[in-house]
């Protein structure tokens, strides 16, 4: 039992049970873990945390809508290795210079196990992630320039994070471990806002959680606030000084929990005043 | 047991493989599990399932399996967290505590001390009624909320979502999966922005267009080679999606129950980024003279405009009901709008609509099996059309892919 329950949340991130859970089973079954979520739920930061907690470094490999598959594993240098040839710098024959390990790699090669975040892995093109299946079940790849295998040393800690902008096929998530990040209920989000403002006047934290949640069940809103949102604005009323009389009468510094226009009316519609 | 909770889960809905149950079972050898169901039932649904949208079928299948193992203590910390968020809990409680079925128990005095009882002894007293209901009957009229009309009854449809027994099945259940809190994510029952992009991403059609800018290694070796070694770059057009979109939306009354299915359709149309253009209008009805950027401030521009500033090469969906008085679609002036005088009748501007594109679908909201009204009838003459669920708008973007 020792190996398992390894992850147990930082002071600066709070885990839910089920969250560590997931982490930990991932850990120790060595299976990517897939962290889904409304935005601002904490996906990427969890990355970041697991990597503090555990003490080990964190790679992370941001996905855009061009990035290949191929891209993580290694880069092949061709024009670097043409020219080369032209001027007779280096060894041409030398292939490995041109060999520029990915992200993946280098989590690969690593001599200490490494947290590797994916991130935003439904940005890229939809067969992206099958690209990687093996890769991923394996901790393996060959590179077809040098016939060289990449093996592991340690296989690394993988949290891959996704928008559930496009689905992901099958295969690839029968090979995940998954959880859903929930979007906190009021108590967990109070030990949150606890944690990156302790120093918090009770009143005004409650009053600011109230109209908070309020305000997301408004219906309509095409973006409703998340936690980095209701963050944002905590810190921004402090730092306005901003009471809870003047808070309770008015919703002050909207505009860094609503950030667009149709809301902002959608609300004066709702007056939650 | 285990194999039984295997093929609950599949008999539910949730699209487990061996695969992952071979890794469950690796997961609880290494004793992952803790020997608590609490644990057991992250743990399982971590490796089982796969997404949001099957928590709700993984919660129902849980507790088909696990019933009669938990305790209360859930129950009660999940009314208190609920009570915050809802103070309407507390309203529900007393109901349900007033009625007949449950107050029975009830002396003359607790009765009358209800209405001024704290949220916290209301919820002692529905945990007391709760644990004596499930204590002396197995099942049977005098169970909770078998009438459905509060929130705890096993019909209960509060957004609360607290479900307390169902009249047979569970005697205590696990609450965690009782409360099938993840209800509103189910996928079957609503098609939601993602699964439309989903959808929409297959409308592509890929070809090389735009500016040279990617290296076409191929070609360059083979003109450094023709140069003796000389360096000769060789650049090529990358793949575009060159799939054009129009979406034509009915924003009548009698589309007004699907306003959120429509606008769910729009901001994912709007949202994915891989068309070569989009762009959208409203209608009213039918089209007649003039189409809506605006319908609310009523900003307009003719129709024959539209025809004559796209050309045949847009796809276009069209959204609607499609269902009127046949006066308003084949009559001179049959439009309903009193400022959109049209001379031509609305049947007209359809047909010109779909012999100007190459590739035009109408998407209807209604359930196939109303249409064989007169309206549907004639305007699905005209054009290929599809229901507005997941299925329909996958069949709409094969044709609207198809070739002509």
């Amino acid at each position: 039992m020792s190996e398992f329950n390894r992850f147990l949340g930082t002071e600066k991130y709070i885990a839910s049970e089920p969250l560590r859970n997931a982490v930990n089973v991932a850990i120790a079954l060595g299976r990517p873990l897939l962290v889904k979520g409304e935005p601002g739920t904490g996906k990427t930061l969890l990355a970041h945390n697991i990597a503090r907690a555990l003490d080990k470094q964190l790679i992370t490999w941001n996905i855009k809508s061009t990035t290949k598959a191929k891209d993580g594993l290694y880069v092949y240098d061709t024009v670097q290795r043409l020219n080369d040839s032209r001027f007779g710098d280096r060894d041409v024959s030398d292939i490995k210079q041109y060999i520029k390990l990915g992200k993946l790699g280098e989590a690969f090669v690593s001599d200490e196990q490494v947290v590797l975040l994916i991130d935003e892995i439904d940005k890229a093109d939809l067969e992206f992630p099958n690209d990687l299946l093996n890769e991923l079940d394996e901790m393996t790849f060959f590179i077809h320039e040098t016939g060289e295998t990449i093996r592991a040393i340690h296989r690394p800690i993988v949290i891959i994070t996704s928008n559930a902008e496009k689905e992901l096929p099958d295969a690839f998530l029968r090979r995940c471990i998954f959880h859903y990040i929930e979007f906190p209920d009021r108590r967990m989000m109070e030990e949150i806002v606890h944690v990156h403002f302790p120093d918090i006047e009770e009143n005004l934290l409650h009053e600011a959680l109230k109209k908070f949640y309020r305000l997301r069940r408004i219906e309509g809103l095409k973006k409703k606030p998340s936690t980095s949102e209701l963050l944002d604005w905590i810190q921004a009323l402090i730092a306005g000084g901003v009471s809870q009389r003047e808070l309770k009468s008015d919703l002050i510094f909207v505009g860094t929990l609503l950030k667009n226009e149709a809301d902002l009316l959608c609300l004066q519609e709702n007056e939650i005043v | 047991m285990f194999i039984d909770f295997f093929y609950t889960l599949r008999r539910n809905g949730v699209p487990v493989s061996i695969t992952e149950w071979m890794t469950l079972t690796e997961a609880l050898s290494r004793g992952l599990a803790d020997s608590s169901l609490d644990t057991f039932y992250y743990l399982a649904r971590s490796i089982l399932v796969k997404s949001e949208s099957y928590y709700d079928h993984y919660d129902l299948a849980f507790e088909e399996c696990f019933n009669g193992i938990e305790n209360y203590d859930r129950i009660r910390a999940k009314l208190r967290g609920l009570s915050e968020e809802f103070p309407e809990i507390r309203e529900e409680l007393l109901n349900w505590l007033r009625d007949p079925i449950n107050s029975a128990y009830l002396s003359e005095e607790e009765l009358q001390k209800l209405p001024k009882m704290e949220l916290g002894e209301l919820i002692e007293l529905f945990m007391k009624r709760l644990a004596e209901q499930m204590g002396r009957h197995d099942g049977g009229s005098k169970w909770i909320g078998t009438g459905g009309t509060s929130p705890f009854g096993n019909a209960g449809q509060n957004p609360a979502g607290i479900r307390v027994g169902g009249t047979s099945r569970n005697r205590s259940a696990i609450k965690i999966a009782h409360q099938r809190k993840y209800q509103n994510l189910r996928s079957d029952l609503t098609l939601d922005v993602r699964q439309i992009k989903v959808a929409l991403k297959r409308l592509r059609l890929l070809s090389k267009s735009g500016p040279e800018d990617e290296l076409d290694l191929e070609e360059t070796i083979d003109q450094t080679c023709k140069n003796a070694g000389e360096i000769e770059l060789v650049f090529t057009k990358g793949r575009k999606n060159v799939i054009k979109l129009l979406l034509l939306m009915d924003v009548g009354g009698s589309m007004n129950p699907y306003a959120q299915l429509c606008s769910r359709l729009f901001s994912a149309a709007n949202s994915s980024s891989h068309f070569k253009d989009f762009k959208y209008y409203y209608f009213h009805n039918s089209i007649y003279e003039h189409l809506y950027t605006d319908m609310a401030r009523r900003e307009r521009f003719l129709t024959e405009d539209f025809l004559r500033r796209f050309d045949r090469e847009y796809r276009v969906i069209i959204v609607g009901d499609a269902w009127m008085a046949p006066s308003e679609l084949v009559n001179r002036y049959g439009a309903v709008d009193y400022d959109d005088v049209c001379e031509t009748p609305g049947i007209i501007w359809l047909k010109r609509m779909r012999d100007h594109f190459d590739h035009i679908v109408w998407l209807n909201p209604e359930k196939r099996d109303i249409w064989d009204r007169k309206s549907i009838a004639m305007i699905r003459e005209i054009f290929p059309m599809f229901e507005l669920t997941l299925d329909g708008l996958d069949d709409a973007v094969k044709e609207l892919i198809g070739r002509r």
